[in-house]
């Protein structure tokens, strides 16, 4: 398993693995909010979390269809599924792969995205917190979702329609947390909340995963 | 003799192809008998004035929305769990029928939320979840579409309907979470069994066992549907197979 995230890590760093481009697109989505709304500080500050929660979820979303995807193209993926490793560690290796390219440097660039939307100083921690809580989870089901796709021509724009409404909870309450902590309120009950779905999806979708990659396989 | 010997196509085809018409009929005469006496037969509400006669289309599609999701899910199971065709073709059936009745659910509600509420939409936790079971059923019909193997498509769709209905749960009572968050106990919504009194109930009633006839004959037809086009298709690959031994 270390071994496949390894690899994973170095083919996503390495050129062309499409590293840094979820964290580019996360940049350009809360840049051009303002543009939207407009530039008035106290508005921005109010719909900063959301934004913030939201543009991380669509960069979350941008990389998804590469992780089964390159592995299904140049044939590693029977390969990997004939190693001893078992499917559901794949899933999870693949997903933890996924979380450290794309929502690891989201989580980092976010407090620096914050303070471009005016994002009050006391909600940064919440935000923090609660991206880094909520953003594994957003790869394990988005990683659920490739699996689903994988192999499919035009499988992205599906994978979109069948991932999204997956992330309704996680968006709920992350982007819940993060208003909360920017309102000066007590944040953990949607904390907890989310910390729950995250240890949910760890425990169940890598098998849902596996047994959809094995369908694929098949 | 169990209900599994259902699960051979020809068989369900065979006792099922006749019961349509009928329970097409049925459900238009029980539809009618309830609609027409909801519509013209009930007293108008009193806060409500004529506006509550939509209850009779709103409420037994909002039901039949959320049954239709838990017979994919039913039916999905069986799939995995059996291996049994028809039970996949009647989840691929079921669920067009059950996003039609999500829409009418929702349509009928905007008409009706207009003049009560003053608005045509709220972000109110029923309605929300409302529109993320349309989402759901979106994505489920459109991954079956997607996957020409007609197996691996079951499998997978199955697999999503699972999954699928652990997050629709979740997403529910996410959003009253959310919505306490944002509204502080203003509730929209209405508690609309409790305060119904026997007069609007039973015609109501005669409605929703009209929904539940309409989606048992509109199921059973597109299953039959389903299996007959999985067998012409077989046909061709047959003929396809020969043509190609022959020459």
């Amino acid at each position: 398993m270390k071994a496949l995230l390894g690899r994973d890590l170095r083919l996503a760093v390495r050129a062309g693995g499409g590293f840094g481009l979820g964290l580019a697109f996360f940049l350009i989505v809360v840049v051009l909010v303002p543009f939207g709304v407009g530039p008035e500080a106290a508005i921005l500050a109010r719909i900063a979390p959301g934004i913030l929660w939201v543009a991380a979820l669509l960069a979350a979303l941008l990389s998804l269809d590469r992780i089964f995807a390159l592995d299904h193209e140049d044939g590693s993926l029977p390969l990997l599924a004939t190693a001893p490793l078992p499917m559901e560690m794949l899933a999870l290796a693949k997903a933890l792969a996924h979380w450290i390219t794309t929502g690891l440097p989201l989580v980092v660039a976010a407090p620096v995205l914050g303070v471009l939307l005016h994002l009050p100083g006391q909600a940064m921690p919440w935000l923090l917190l609660s991206l880094a809580i909520g953003t594994p989870a957003l790869s394990l089901i988005g990683t659920f979702g490739a699996a689903l796709t994988v192999g499919l021509r035009r499988g992205g724009l599906l994978l979109s329609l069948i991932v999204l409404p997956l992330y309704v909870p996680v968006l709920i309450f992350g982007a819940e947390a993060a208003r909360r902590g920017a309102e000066g309120l007590p944040a953990t009950t949607p904390l907890l909340l989310l910390a729950g779905i995250g240890l949910g999806c760890v425990a169940l979708l890598p098998f849902a995963t596996a047994a959809a990659l094995r369908v694929t396989l098949r | 003799m169990s209900i599994w010997s259902y699960a051979n196509p020809r068989k369900f085809l065979d006792t099922t192809a006749p019961w349509v018409p009928w329970l097409m009929w049925l459900s238009a005469l029980v539809l009618a008998v309830g609609l027409v006496w909801g519509f013209f037969f009930t007293p108008e509400a009193e806060r409500f004035g004529s506006s509550v006669k939509i209850i009779y289309l709103h409420v037994p599609s909002a039901l039949m929305a959320i049954n239709a999701w838990l017979m994919m899910l039913v039916a999905s199971l069986i799939w995995l769990i059996r291996r049994h065709h028809v039970s996949a073709l009647a989840a691929r059936a079921a669920a067009p029928v059950g996003m039609v009745m999500t829409l009418i659910a929702l349509i009928t509600g905007a008409i009706w939320g207009q003049p009560m509420w003053g608005t045509w939409w709220a972000w109110d936790p029923r309605l929300t979840s409302f529109l993320i079971l349309f989402l759901f059923y979106l994505g489920y019909i459109a991954l079956w579409a997607a996957i020409p193997d007609p197996d691996g498509a079951a499998d997978l769709t199955s697999v999503l309907c699972l999954v699928g209905s652990v997050f629709a749960i979740l997403s529910r009572y996410a959003v009253n979470f959310w919505n306490q968050g944002l509204h502080q106990g203003a509730s929209l919504s209405l508690d609309k069994q409790e305060n119904v009194a026997d007069v609007f109930w039973i015609p109501l009633l005669v409605c929703m066992a009209g929904f539940v006839l309409l989606f048992l004959a509109l199921v059973l037809l597109r299953t039959g549907t389903e299996i007959r086009a999985r067998r012409i298709e077989a046909l061709r690959n047959r003929a396809r197979r020969t043509g190609a031994v022959r020459a």
